[in-house]
């Protein structure tokens, strides 16, 4: 197909979504909608409409249902939006089945918003002090028909480029817009892709690694989810400034809903010639290949994500050579992550000044932050670098549910580190992050409140390090295994005082020593825990006590009786009826009763029970 | 030794005898067919592509996915991620356990059920998360997991 046509085909489709007479009601099908039972809400919307349609005086108004990719909000999901021509679009929350005939007999039928069920205030907050670039599509195109991102002007970059710019051309806009990785190292993209560009060979490769491992990230898989054309189109402007023969997406075995999405983007991007032989009718070609990860964290480092494409263990090796000389099959290879390529439409389309015009001096552009933990609004928000941790988390978070009070964020994942409530005004950029001794990561925000223990965060993550790490090199191995036991014994009132001097030795050495990202960053958040929260480690091992009573063997199951507030769902939920106490009484656990079930502790709100 | 039908692998190694680095995919597609990774097969699948037994262990042994012994008709993942450990995973294991009576990496006598905890499932924003077969339930409390455990322990008729 040529330009031309592909133009005329977009018109085609403009006319067809502003049709002014057809009511759009827009499912939320992410991986968040789907579990809160996205899929039965939409199917019985298209039921409801294609019954009520039988019946004349309704049947003028032909509607349609449409699905959408992830909205970031999933913890109002489903979330449901009815546009009625002339009118603005409105965002129903929670939506189940039962209310689906409601909602087309009042709004739709009689256009009349059912009001009790509109999204409330704090739902527009949370998208209105976002900056939606990355994301500007996901939740509202259907991620599975490519006319609606052409609609939304997909692959004009990809034109633009082909047709306008060289090769060198795209490498200096990359570089000028000062784009950087967005897996976690934060290298600039465009230097990368000048690399790759020189070094020349028979064959070389442009790979996306969406082996999306840090546990609590999902920017990732909603991108490709909710987006996946954004991703492919990146990747073969990539492939184009360095003149990759073919490419290889790289997604964890995890995300089944992502890997249809994108074979199925990949389909749709041959037949309308934006992919395969001869793209737009230019001299170049390129195909993309997708590989399953079967399940190892470490695979997200580059050169082990290498060599399970290849088929075999992925195992980090030494550089040199790096991955833009000899990478996968011994050949040139460019590697970034899936946000990085999302982002290099936008930077080709609004261009490299506009770019840099957003974030801080050196961190330019958006990043997205999977927002989670104990907060009211979790999900997926996008802000410019340099935003403070109190914005995302008091504005577009809602605070802390459950009037407990802010702890910690943990940004980073396994290689980040816990961020104090002194530092919520900090800025979040890859160099303050670095500074304050956490990491940009892949970006994954797990905000902690007062019931969590610092000390078992810290062992959490360690236990995860030294269950993903590949066991090639020794300090990784053994030393996450040893701090693992140092961390595990003081959760259990057994450590020493020695322990801390032993954890900071024992973390600057495993930091020196390990081959690859995954073993120098392993002990980043026990050496951020015992930076900012020692006070929690030493009433472990001095006191003897959890102070937030989560370590479980450490529990006296007491009641603080001044914060008792008598509401006695301790003893309803007390399995072998322990607690005793009235609306008169504070509430009394009988030690010689008590299981040490944990409930108790769980169902109190007001933290009266250690 | 058992004898196994080979027919299942032997279509997926058609299916990829012009892919570069197809082992990962061959085992996975393999995985589908017979559930686990039987010994026979993966010896089969050595002679096939001209590769040694202990290639092919290694790379089975080295990823989470792959399994070497026989897994039950429900697969329970509890995910373990950071965002569902702040919430309290570890109480929807307990549960299971006590449920079902079997510990992580097992498999329910009855062969009903295999018990997993598994890394971030990307689905933070529902958390905590317990995957069963391919459905997700999110917002879980033990009590809410013990209902729908109670649901696929009817055996399926």
């Amino acid at each position: 197909m040529d330009t031309k046509s592909i133009h005329s085909e977009k018109n085609k489709k403009n006319e067809n979504t502003e049709n002014k007479a057809q009511p759009v009601i827009a499912v939320c099908l992410g991986t968040g909608g789907i579990a809160a039972g996205g899929d039965k809400v939409f199917k019985k919307f298209e039921d409801e409409i294609k019954r009520l349609s039988m019946d004349a005086a309704i049947g003028k108004r032909v509607c349609k249902t449409a699905k959408t990719g992830c909205r970031g909000l999933c913890a109002r999901d489903v979330l449901v939006d009815v546009s009625i021509p002339g009118t603005k679009p409105l965002t129903y929350e929670k939506v189940t089945v039962d209310m689906v005939p409601q909602i087309i007999e009042e709004h739709i039928v009689k256009n009349t918003p059912v009001e009790k069920w509109l999204a409330k205030e704090d739902y527009h907050k949370f998208y209105d002090s976002q900056q939606r670039h990355v994301l500007a599509n996901s939740g509202i195109i259907d991620p599975e028909n490519i006319d609606e991102y052409i609609a939304r002007g997909g692959y004009v970059a990809l034109k633009k480029v082909l047709e306008t710019m060289t090769q060198q051309d795209v490498i200096q806009e990359i570089k000028k817009s000062g784009l950087r990785g967005r897996g976690g190292g934060g290298f600039p993209t465009g230097e990368k892709w000048a690399s790759g560009a020189r070094y020349s060979a028979d064959e070389k490769f442009i790979v996306c690694n969406a082996d999306e491992g840090d546990p609590g990230a999902f920017m990732d898989r909603s991108l490709m989810e909710g987006d996946p054309h954004a991703v492919m189109e990146g990747m073969i402007i990539g492939g184009y400034a360095i003149a990759a023969t073919s490419g290889y997406i790289y997604v964890r075995a995890e995300y089944p809903l992502a890997v249809k999405r994108l074979h199925w983007a990949i389909k749709q991007a041959k037949e309308h010639g934006f992919m395969g032989k001869n793209i737009l009718n230019s001299n170049y070609s390129l195909d993309i290949h997708i590989k399953e990860g079967a399940g190892a964290f470490v695979c997200g480092e580059s050169t082990a994500l290498q060599y399970s494409i290849e088929g075999k263990r992925g195992m980090p090796r030494t550089r040199p050579p790096q991955s833009v000389e000899a990478g996968l099959w011994d050949k040139p290879t460019v590697l970034n992550n899936v946000e990085t390529f999302a982002n290099v439409p936008i930077v080709i389309n609004r261009g490299a000044d506009w770019y840099s015009k957003i974030g801080t001096e050196k961190s330019k552009g958006t990043k997205i932050f999977s927002l989670t933990g104990r907060i009211k609004n979790p999900g997926l928000i996008e802000v410019p670098m340099g935003a403070t941790i109190r914005q995302i988390v008091f504005d577009m978070g809602g605070g802390i549910p459950r009037k407990k009070k802010f702890k910690a964020v943990q940004i980073g994942g396994p290689s980040g580190g816990c961020l104090p409530e002194s530092l919520l005004d900090s800025p979040i950029d890859y160099e303050s992050l670095l500074g304050l001794g956490a990491m940009m990561g892949s970006g994954s925000f797990v905000v902690v409140d007062e019931t969590t223990c610092m000390v078992d965060m810290a062992r959490f993550f360690m236990n995860f390090c030294a269950g993903e790490s590949c066991g090639k090199c020794p300090p990784c191995r053994i030393g996450t295994t040893l701090m693992l036991d140092i961390l595990t014994r003081i959760t259990q009132g057994l450590g020493e005082e020695s322990d801390l001097e032993l954890l900071e030795q024992m973390s600057d050495e495993i930091k020196t020593m390990s081959l690859c990202g995954l073993g120098q960053s392993a002990p980043n958040p026990v050496k951020s825990t015992l930076r900012y929260f020692k006070d929690e480690y030493i009433a472990h091992i001095r006191d003897k006590t959890c102070p937030t009573a989560t370590c479980v063997a450490l529990h006296r199951y007491e009641v603080v009786s001044e914060k008792c507030t008598k509401c006695q769902a301790c003893i309803r939920n007390c399995p072998v009826k322990a607690i005793s106490g009235s609306t008169k009484e504070v509430a009394f656990i009988n030690k010689e009763k008590c299981i040490k079930c944990n409930l108790c502790y769980e169902k109190c709100n007001f933290m009266a029970i250690k | 030794m058992e004898v196994i039908d080979t027919s299942k692998v032997e279509k997926v190694l058609e299916k990829y005898k012009d892919t570069r680095g197809a082992l990962i995919p061959i085992l996975q597609a393999a995985q589908v067919g017979y559930g686990y990774l039987p010994e026979p097969i993966i010896d089969f699948i050595a002679e096939r592509l001209k590769i040694s037994t202990n290639e092919i262990i290694g790379v089975a042994t080295f990823y989470a996915q792959f399994h070497l012994k026989p897994r039950g008709q429900h697969i329970i993942k509890v995910c373990c991620g950071t965002a569902c450990h702040v919430k309290n995973a570890k109480s929807l294991s307990v549960k299971v356990h006590e449920k079902l009576k079997i510990n992580v990496n097992e498999t329910s006598k009855d062969k009903l059920f295999t018990f997993e905890e598994v890394s971030c499932l990307g689905a933070c924003g529902i958390a905590p998360v317990v995957v069963i077969d391919e459905d997700v339930h999110g917002e879980l409390s033990p009590d809410k997991l013990g209902g729908i455990l109670d649901k696929y322990k009817k055996p399926a008729v």
